[in-house]
């Protein structure tokens, strides 16, 4: 087999892939404009995604925050500018590092719970004794973790944001002396609505691929331990690296 | 009811059924048998549409459903319930809300009606007091009769057991099959089973079928199964041991 024809059927495989993810994902939304709405499913998801990862989520935020700072304060303090040190930290969390750190630690913490958990499902039948029960597994597992995810993910880099904006302030402030005034006041002045509607944007996105893609993982998983393991692994790295490619097209967009 | 006319399937590029015939007689208990890998779960599968034939058709009740996709599939499967090999009850779910989910998800079903009828199928499987418990705190009989509770609550007109006594040991597979044939002849429903369990499924069962080869080799009532003249066949369910030649008949 030549070379190019490897590289079709290559291809070929991936985009039938793709195809068979988005039509997963369109299935499961068009599930919720029919009843029931199974509005506690989408609750103990939202806890499981969202309340159950923020212990992580403020860790890894607060830790961002302070060696921004750190890192921010040495280089500012070159150029006599330590005052813009709240704006530095401030737009980092907003703009880029919240949307993608929270999504990251989603994908580490519950995203490939997710995939397990769906995947031992299919392995030992849970998944078509729905299916004989006549309850679309579809609209009963996956619609509400999506649905979760798209709510819970944006929430999370909230609070990412706040937590890394003081994690910025203790370190800069309290620790290294800057002006705890001109820390905000630079905040306020370069922070403008458009970096906060374009992390939102971001996160919402992000929530949806990490939901999306570790469902589909676990859906379609091979029926073994090792290909559970495969579907684990491959849902977190699909996921981590489809933030960060979407996290640049998204960027080069608002700028 | 439940029929399969030129059913054929293969799965990963291997051809495993390859024109099943078989008419399954309502409110009777069918078994079918055959050797590890003939396609014996994979035939349960087609029935209730959970795989679909690549050629051939499954009627029941007059209805093909072998095409039939989402709502109107779902319609057909109301009519049935299914006890699978590792009963796959859901794992996060007690012993009493696996009983209740079919109630709750599919009717509606809420407060204490739901709890009664829970309540009486696990009495009936002789799990009363245990709906507190996860499927993990159980023992393999007690998870088997958990699935089966809930495959009776819905009173389905046809039941389908995959190996229910897989696993099992012998004692526990015969509790398993004793109530699988009193439920049967209390409720009347229509049921298929496959098993490996032989000669005890010729004290239980109303028909056999033997699968082999992809193909219904053989379909008729225990005792007459038993006097085939197909040597592969009389090999099969010698090694079982004795045969009872007539259905055993055991108090509802």
């Amino acid at each position: 087999m030549t070379l190019l024809a490897l590289m079709g059927r290559w291809a070929l495989t991936y985009v039938a892939e793709m195809g068979r993810m988005l039509i997963f994902m369109v299935a499961s939304f068009a599930w919720l404009a029919r009843p029931p709405l199974r509005g506690r499913q989408i609750i103990k998801q939202l806890h499981f995604i969202g309340y159950k990862s923020t212990f992580v989520v403020v860790l890894t935020a607060a830790f961002t925050g302070m060696v921004l700072a750190l890192q921010g304060y040495y280089t500012l303090r070159k150029f006599g500018s330590e005052g813009l040190l709240g704006s530095a930290v401030a737009i980092s969390m907003i703009r880029e590092l919240g949307p993608v750190l929270a999504a990251l630690m989603v994908t580490a913490r519950a995203g490939s719970a997710i995939t397990a958990e769906i995947g031992i499902m299919r392995i030992t039948e849970q998944i078509d004794a729905l299916d004989t029960m006549a309850i679309n597994p579809l609209q009963y597992l996956i619609t509400p973790k999506l649905v979760a995810g798209l709510i819970g993910v944006p929430l999370l880099v909230a609070i990412f944001d706040v937590v890394g904006i003081y994690g910025g302030h203790l370190v800069g402030v309290e620790l290294l002396g800057v002006n705890a005034g001109s820390y905000w006041n630079s905040i306020e002045s370069a922070v403008e609505w458009k970096d906060v509607y374009g992390g939102i944007l971001k996160s919402v996105s992000f929530g949806l691929i990490v939901s999306w893609v570790c469902c589909y993982k676990g859906f379609y998983t091979k029926m073994s331990a090792e290909g559970l393991g495969t579907a684990t692994t491959e849902a977190v790295v699909l996921s981590s690296v489809l933030i960060l490619i979407w996290d640049y097209f998204l960027t080069s967009l608002f700028m | 009811m439940l029929k399969l006319v030129g059913v054929t399937k293969m799965l990963g590029g291997q051809p495993v059924l390859r024109g099943i015939d078989l008419d399954v007689p309502e409110g009777k208990l069918t078994t079918i048998i055959g050797r590890s890998g003939e396609g014996k779960s994979v035939l349960l599968k087609h029935m209730i549409g959970l795989l679909q034939p690549d050629s051939g058709e499954v009627w029941v009740d007059g209805v093909e459903i072998s095409r039939l996709r989402g709502h109107a599939l779902n319609e057909v499967r109301k009519r049935f319930a299914m006890l699978f090999q590792g009963a796959a009850l859901f794992d996060s779910l007690t012993v009493f809300e696996n009983v209740a989910f079919p109630l709750r998800e599919r009717l509606r079903m809420k407060g204490p009606e739901v709890t009664s009828r829970v309540d009486e199928k696990l009495e009936q499987v002789g799990l009363a007091g245990m709906g507190h418990k996860f499927p993990a705190e159980l023992s393999g009989g007690m998870r088997k009769r958990a699935g089966l509770a809930r495959a009776l609550v819905m009173q389905p007109e046809i039941i389908l057991f995959d190996e229910p006594t897989t696993g099992l040991d012998p004692l526990m597979a015969k509790s398993i099959h004793d109530l699988i044939t009193s439920m049967q002849r209390k409720f009347g429903f229509t049921a298929v089973m496959v098993s490996h369990e032989i000669p005890e499924i010729f004290g239980i069962s109303d028909y056999i079928a033997m699968l082999k080869r992809g193909k219904i080799a053989v379909m008729a009532e225990p005792a007459e199964f038993q006097r085939t003249s197909d040597p592969e066949i009389r090999e099969f369910i010698s090694v079982g041991g004795t045969m009872p030649l007539t259905k055993v008949v055991s108090a509802g």
